[in-house]
């Protein structure tokens, strides 16, 4: 199954390379991986899609906290969460496709962020579903370039009625 | 007060109580090298290879339980060091590697003598540094050593650029470290410790399965007093002997592909694993998918990476080894429960009977060629009264050294378990000899193995380390000799290492002693002979090329499936030609 990691880092040389390095020296995939700094100059945020069974991604849950520049790691699956990538699509217009470029543009709420006489290049944010919708469409059309971001992902807070604090997975397992 | 970076290492190194350092001096280090030439609180080991230098702050750090040290240059003398850096993060030692490197300002311009050491070592260390200001080193070193011994310990490696160690910078040595991300847990969770506590009493097989944790936390008092309330029997892996007495009733043995009858049969057979400072390696469960399939299982553990890796856990208990079983034992006798040892007594029927089934043993007939067993026998019988250490290398030697070198005592037991690296056992050896100068220290090597870093026997000399050094000579790589016995058909593709060198003659060449035996009734007194000396001595014995090591689990085989004797399918294959030899010489392997 799918599950969206977040991991709190050192902001320091070399600190990613140690989490890439756990996940290719012990076999784990990563889907996307975004990474950026937090309110904290001194600590990152990365997100990581991985996949795996239960006791693959507690093994990783595990292995990322013994890294000692991990501070803090949330497998956001364990609760509610909103999760958003982001798309840049370059797309080639004859005079006759424009206006349907824009149609589907309108109808996925992106914004044209780029115009040349025979391209768009077309910004969409949301879920992964609504992106890839997005890009099934536009490809017809000819898409030249795509660039996405990958995912990043936040949990959400609790409903007053249906409150479930996030479970937090902390450095050691009590 | 300002000092130059070489003056701040050194100056931290006696800080952190650092008595002994090996090491290579290189271009970028002999400014610390030089430094170091100029006192004399820390004695330096002049090693002959960067792997000896990591080995024998392995051996060092395994048989004091202070973290081992160790000094070389830049790139190919970091990269010689990397075996050693594997094997301390496989078996958890604590060492602390610095390494020289090129000034910051050619970094990554491909250097003369320059290698990524941090990226080389990312993979294989608990954690690596590279200094890049003279200001940051005694933090760093500070850090280094904290990092190493604490929790579950590993190497360290701080990598120090040539201008850091000649500039000059502050010196204040930290009281303390705090780092944010890393914090391991010690005490373990009360409410999991009552869940084992409740397990135990129930439980009707039990069995305690020791690791190589139980020994760096200490706990060897704390275990005996377990299993001795309890009355449980005790396994011990490879990394573990010594951890609980070998001559104790309780004692099974080692465990695992060539551990004792008993040990495997009452693992597999037993409802309840209690696996304290272990982590479930394959040569230790075999067949994962079938290992104590009725048993539930307690892990101790302060790795909470280990718990649940390998196995399912059903009592997980992250903390100090030590720790926890003062509170494990604490609880057992608040709550006594003298049902629990009653209602096992069939089970410990059950172990008897298998322990009498098959005894570990073997066979000397007075006239036959020397078996490696009654080597290790005599060896044992020889010097259990010394209480020496005994280190060793890889294979067949080290498998039958297991099995009857019985120790009482940890941190008598030097050997590479997770890694099983050859040539391992001579350097670890020296490590140990020169934190106690006064003890007997052993290596059981074999031909194959000590010819992976004999070049250390030049150390011994000049850095006046007499280590005794038992050569079981079979002149095979006999651990692949034998798979190639069992599962190739007796094809000895590169296994035969002929009949050279004469470590005899190595010996001398070193101006060490050496001593052959190849009679049975020669071996007494070559071990004898060898105690005597004061030098290091280097003894070969021809052991019958052809003995193969039992028990033995076959690999993806379960526990209890082990081969007890050479299988009547097994085929030996044709005696290889000696390549060197004259008619006279090769006899060696004519049985």
């Amino acid at each position: 199954m799918e599950h969206i990691i977040s991991v709190l880092v050192e902001n320091k040389f070399g600190v990613l390379s140690r989490v890439v390095n756990l996940f290719s020296g012990r076999g784990y995939n990563i889907e996307t991986l975004c990474v950026a700094p937090t309110m904290d100059p001194s600590i990152s945020l990365m997100t990581i899609v991985t996949s795996g069974d239960d006791r693959i991604i507690e093994q990783i849950v595990k292995q990322l906290n013994k890294v000692i520049d991990v501070i803090k790691v949330v497998d956001i699956n364990e609760s509610e969460f909103v999760e958003r990538e982001m798309a840049l699509i370059k797309i080639h217009t004859r005079q006759e496709d424009r206006a349907e470029a824009l149609r589907i543009t309108d109808i996925f709420r992106g914004k044209v962020v780029d115009s040349s006489q025979n391209s768009y290049t077309i910004e969409i944010t949301g879920d992964v579903k609504k992106v890839e919708a997005a890009i099934n469409l536009l490809q017809p059309l000819g898409i030249k370039e795509l660039v996405r971001t990958g995912r990043v992902a936040i949990p959400r807070e609790p409903a007053r009625t249906t409150a479930t604090q996030p479970k937090r997975i902390l450095k050691e397992e009590k | 007060m300002k000092l130059t970076g070489a003056e701040i290492f050194l100056e931290s190194l006696k800080q952190e109580g650092v008595k002994t350092l090996f090491g290579l001096p290189g271009g970028v280090v002999l400014k610390i090298f030089d430094v170091l030439h100029q006192q004399k609180d820390i004695e330096v080991i002049l090693t002959r290879h960067e792997q000896g230098a990591g080995h024998m702050a392995e051996g060092y750090a395994k048989a004091t339980g202070k973290p081992g040290v160790a000094l070389v240059t830049s790139g190919p003398g970091m990269t010689n060091i990397v075996t050693p850096l594997v094997d301390a993060y496989m078996d958890s030692v604590p060492i602390v590697v610095f390494t020289g490197q090129v000034p910051t300002q050619l970094i990554g311009n491909d250097a003369f003598q320059e290698a990524d050491n941090v990226g080389i070592s990312r993979p294989c260390t608990k954690y690596n540094f590279l200094v890049k200001d003279v200001n940051d080193l005694a933090q760093t070193i500070k850090e280094a050593f904290y990092i190493a011994m604490s929790g579950r310990p590993g190497p360290v490696l701080v990598d120090i650029p040539k201008d850091v160690a000649m500039n000059k910078g502050d010196f204040r040595y930290p009281q303390s470290v705090s780092i944010r991300g890393y914090n391991p847990t010690y005490e373990g969770n009360k409410w999991q410790i009552k869940q084992a506590v409740e397990a135990i009493h129930k439980a009707k097989k039990p069995i305690i399965y020791v690791g190589g944790g139980a020994i760096f936390s200490n706990a060897h008092e704390e275990l005996m007093e377990f299993a001795e309330l309890t009355q449980i029997p005790v396994d011990m892996t490879l990394m573990a002997l010594g951890a609980f007495p070998a001559t104790h009733n309780l004692s099974l043995g080692m465990m695992g592909m060539h551990g004792s009858y008993a040990s495997n049969m009452a693992v597999h057979y037993s409802d309840l694993v209690i696996a304290i400072g272990s982590r479930f390696d394959d040569r230790v469960t075999g067949k994962v998918s079938e290992f104590c399939p009725e048993a539930k299982v307690i892990h101790i553990d302060i790795d909470p990476t280990s718990i649940r890796k390998n196995v399912h856990v059903d009592v997980p208990i992250v903390g100090d080894v030590k720790t926890v079983l003062r509170e494990l034992n604490a609880m057992l006798k608040a709550t006594p429960n003298g049902n629990s040892i009653e209602q096992r007594r069939p089970w410990w029927n059950q172990i008897n009977e298998w322990r009498t089934k098959h005894p570990m043993g073997y066979v000397q007939p007075p006239d036959a060629k020397i078996k490696p067993q009654y080597v290790i026998d005599r060896l044992y019988q020889l010097t259990k009264d010394k209480d020496p250490i005994v280190a060793t290398d890889v294979g067949q030697h080290q498998m039958f050294a297991a099995q009857h070198f019985l120790l009482n005592k940890p941190r008598r037991w030097l050997t590479s378990g997770g890694l099983g690296t050859m040539g391992f056992g001579l350097p670890a050896a020296l490590g140990a000899q020169a934190a106690f100068r006064d003890r007997l220290v052993l290596c059981i090597a074999g031909d194959g193995s000590i010819q992976m870093n004999m070049q250390e026997m030049a150390t011994a000399m000049i850095s006046k380390l007499p280590v005794k050094t038992f050569i079981i000579n079979n002149h095979f790589h006999g651990m692949v000799r034998q798979w190639q016995d069992l599962f190739y058909e007796g094809r000895y593709a590169s296994s035969y290492l002929d009949t050279v060198p004469d470590f005899v003659k190595m010996a001398e060449a070193f101006n060490a002693a050496g001593f052959r035996a190849t009679k049975v009734s020669e071996v007494d007194d070559v071990i004898k002979e060898a105690l005597k000396t004061d030098k290091p001595v280097l003894v070969d014995i021809e052991v019958d090329a052809y003995e193969n090591c039992y028990p033995m689990i076959p690999a993806g085989g379960a526990n209890h499936e082990m081969i007890l004797e050479d299988p009547p399918e097994m085929k030996r294959g044709e005696k290889p030609a000696s390549k060197v030899a004259g008619e006279d010489k090769d006899t060696v392997l004519t049985a």
